[in-house]
C-alpha cells in the first residue's frame, strides 16, 4: 500500500492542510459513501469577487483520500470560482506526484466533491440566502 | 525504535533453528531426492524425516498420507479441484462457507464454470457456521464440504468435528483449510473425521513457498500437477528439499511448544484489547469472544477507513493489517465481516492485531501507548465522527 504511494501523497497524509471545517461557509460539498471507503465534506469560504478566499476539509477515508482532500483544498484557495472548475481530477493526482491506479477513484472523489461545494456555493447565492 | 510485527497471520519471521536447518540443503547437500546416488538418499532422507515431523503435528495415521506442496494456496486448489474431479460421476455438489480464504473460494467460482454447483452456507455475528446449515445443503449430489478450521481474518475456530461427523454419516469427503489453525490450536487427523487438509509453513515460523495436503488414506482424488513420480505420484515436480526440511523443523518446533506459546500469547492479545477498549471508546471485537485462535485479535475502530490506521500505525514502525494480506488491494469491505453481519462503514475500519511467539508486553503498551491518538486524529478529520462528540 505505502509502497505504492508517492512521497508527496505520504506527506500530504502525514500533515494533511485544512483540516476542519468553516462555520460560516458558503459552500460545503458532500460526496462518497461508507460502503466505499470513502466519504469527503469539502467546505468552501468565497468572497463578493467570486474568489475561494478558504477551503477545509473532513474525510472519512483511505490515505489516498485523505492525500487528494488536503491537496484540492491547497489547489483551489485564491481561485475564482471559474478557475476552481477547471480543476479536473487529473490535476489533483498529479500535484500529488501520481496515485496508485486502483486509488485513482480517489482523485475523482476529491473533483466531486470541489463541484458540489461549488454547486452549493451557486445555489444559496441564487436562492439569496 | 524497534518496529513491531502483528500481522502474523499473514507470515511469520522464520525461527533461526528453522533457517540453520535448511542452509546445509542450500550448500553441499544438494542432491535431487529422486537420485539413486548417495547425494539423492541424503535428500530423500531429509524428506522422510520432515514428512514424519508434520505428520506428527497433524497426528495423521501416517507418514503416507501427507504430501508436500507449494503452499496452502495449492493445497485448498488440490483439495477441491481434485475431490470434484475424482468424483465427477458422482456428483457435482460442493458445499464451502462464505468467509473461506480466497484460495478455496475462487477455486469453487472456477469449477461453477465446469458444471460444479456451489452451495456457500452463511455465518453467524460471531463468524460461525452453524453444522445444521451444512446438513441442510446436503443433497445426493454433494461429494465435497469444505469448511476452514479457523478463519484468517477474524480467528473463529469452526465446529470441524460436528461437520466431519456430519459429512462421515453421509458418506461425503471433508475437506478443512487448517492453514490459520495449524500450530496455534492443537489438533489430531486421526481424532477427527476429516479426510483432507491444507497447511502451510510459512504461518509457523516455517519457509514460504512449501506447504501440504493431508490426505486421509483411500480418500479418491484427482493429482493436479502431472510429472514424475514425486509424492507417491500424487504431486508430481523435483521436491523443494530446503523448504519441506524447514517446514519439518518448524512442525517439530511447532508441536513441542505449541501449548505453551499458545497460552502466553493469548494472554498478551487480551491484554491488548483490554488496553484498546479501556482507552479508546467506540471499538468492537469482531469474531467469536471465546471460540477464537489465541493470537487474533479483529478489532473495528467506528468512523474510521482502516487503511488509514495501518499507515498511521506504519509510521510508529507497528505492522498490522485490515483484514488479510491477500485482499489489501481490494476497495470492498471485508467478505468475512460483511458475511459476519458487519455494517459495511464499520467493516472499513476494522484492524487486524495477530501475534505470535516474538510479540513482548512492552510491544503490547507501545501500541496501547500510541493508537489513542491516532484514532483521535483521524476521528476528528471524519464527517462520521461529528454529532457523536462530546
Amino acid at each position: 500500500m505505502q509502497g505504492q504511494y508517492s512521497e508527496k501523497v505520504m506527506e500530504h497524509f502525514r500533515n494533511p492542510r485544512n483540516v476542519g471545517e468553516i462555520p460560516d461557509a458558503n459552500g460545503i460539498g458532500n460526496v462518497g459513501n461508507p460502503v466505499c471507503g470513502d466519504i469527503m465534506r469539502l467546505y468552501i469560504k468565497v468572497d463578493d469577487k467570486e474568489t475561494i478566499t478558504d477551503a477545509k476539509f473532513k474525510t472519512f477515508g483511505c490515505g489516498a483520500a485523505i492525500a487528494t482532500s488536503s491537496m484540492v483544498t491547497e489547489l483551489v484557495k485564491g481561485k475564482t470560482i471559474q478557475d476552481a472548475l477547471k480543476i479536473s481530477n487529473h490535476a489533483v493526482a498529479e500535484a500529488l506526484g501520481g496515485l496508485p491506479k486502483i486509488k485513482m477513484h480517489c482523485s475523482v472523489l476529491a473533483e466531486e466533491a470541489l463541484k458540489s461545494a461549488i454547486d452549493d456555493y451557486l445555489k444559496k447565492k441564487k436562492s439569496g440566502a | 525504535m524497534n518496529s513491531i510485527y502483528l500481522d502474523n497471520n499473514a507470515t511469520t519471521k522464520m525461527r533461526e533453528e528453522v533457517l540453520e536447518a535448511m542452509l546445509p540443503y542450500y550448500k553441499d547437500l544438494y542432491g535431487n531426492a529422486s537420485s539413486v546416488h548417495e547425494f539423492g538418499r541424503v535428500a530423500r532422507r531429509a524428506i522422510d524425516d520432515a514428512r514424519q515431523k508434520v505428520a506428527d503435528l497433524l497426528g495423521a495415521s501416517s507418514v503416507e498420507e501427507i504430501f508436500f506442496t507449494s503452499g496452502g494456496t495449492e493445497a485448498d486448489n488440490f483439495a477441491i479441484r481434485g475431490v470434484f474431479g475424482a468424483l465427477r460421476s458422482k456428483g457435482n455438489h460442493i458445499i464451502t462457507s462464505v468467509i473461506e480464504h480466497h484460495a478455496v473460494l475462487n477455486t469453487c467460482k472456477f469449477l461453477e464454470k465446469e458444471g460444479c454447483k456451489v452451495t456457500y452456507v452463511t455465518v453467524d455475528k460471531d463468524g460461525l457456521v452453524d453444522p445444521e446449515n451444512i446438513k441442510r445443503a446436503i443433497t445426493d449430489k454433494t461429494v465435497l464440504i469444505s469448511i476452514m478450521y479457523a478463519n484468517n481474518e477474524v480467528g473463529t475456530i469452526e465446529p470441524v468435528t460436528e461437520i466431519g461427523q456430519i459429512a462421515k454419516e453421509k458418506g461425503i469427503y471433508f475437506h478443512t483449510d487448517a492453514v490459520q489453525a495449524l500450530g496455534k490450536v492443537p489438533f489430531s487427523a486421526k481424532d477427527m473425521d476429516v479426510d483432507i487438509i491444507s497447511i502451510s509453513a510459512h504461518k509457523i515460523h516455517g519457509p514460504k513457498g512449501v506447504g501440504a495436503i493431508y490426505i486421509r488414506k483411500g480418500t479418491k482424488i484427482t493429482p493436479q500437477i502431472y510429472g514424475g513420480h514425486h509424492e507417491m505420484s500424487k504431486r508430481a515436480g523435483t521436491e523443494n528439499v530446503g523448504g519441506i526440511v524447514g517446514f519439518g523443523k518448524a512442525a517439530e518446533l511447532a508441536q513441542k511448544e505449541i501449548l505453551q506459546d499458545g497460552g502466553r500469547i493469548k494472554d498478551l492479545r487480551d491484554y491488548l484489547y483490554k488496553g484498546i477498549s479501556s482507552k479508546i471508546e467506540s471499538v468492537r471485537l469482531n469474531g467469536h469472544p471465546v471460540k477464537r485462535l489465541p493470537n487474533t485479535l479483529n478489532v473495528g475502530f467506528k468512523y474510521l477507513e482502516g487503511e488509514s490506521i495501518v499507515l498511521n500505525l506504519d509510521m510508529e514502525a507497528i505492522a498490522v493489517s485490515t483484514g488479510s494480506a491477500c485482499t489489501s488491494g481490494s476497495l470492498e469491505p471485508s467478505h468475512v465481516l460483511t458475511a459476519m453481519g458487519v455494517d459495511p462503514g464499520d467493516a472499513q475500519g476494522s484492524i487486524r492485531f495477530s501475534l505470535s511467539r516474538y510479540n513482548t508486553k512492552s510491544e503490547m503498551d507501545r501500541v496501547i501507548e500510541v493508537l489513542p491518538p491516532i484514532i483521535k486524529r483521524l476521528r476528528d478529520m471524519s464527517p462520521l465522527y461529528e454529532g457523536h462528540k462530546q
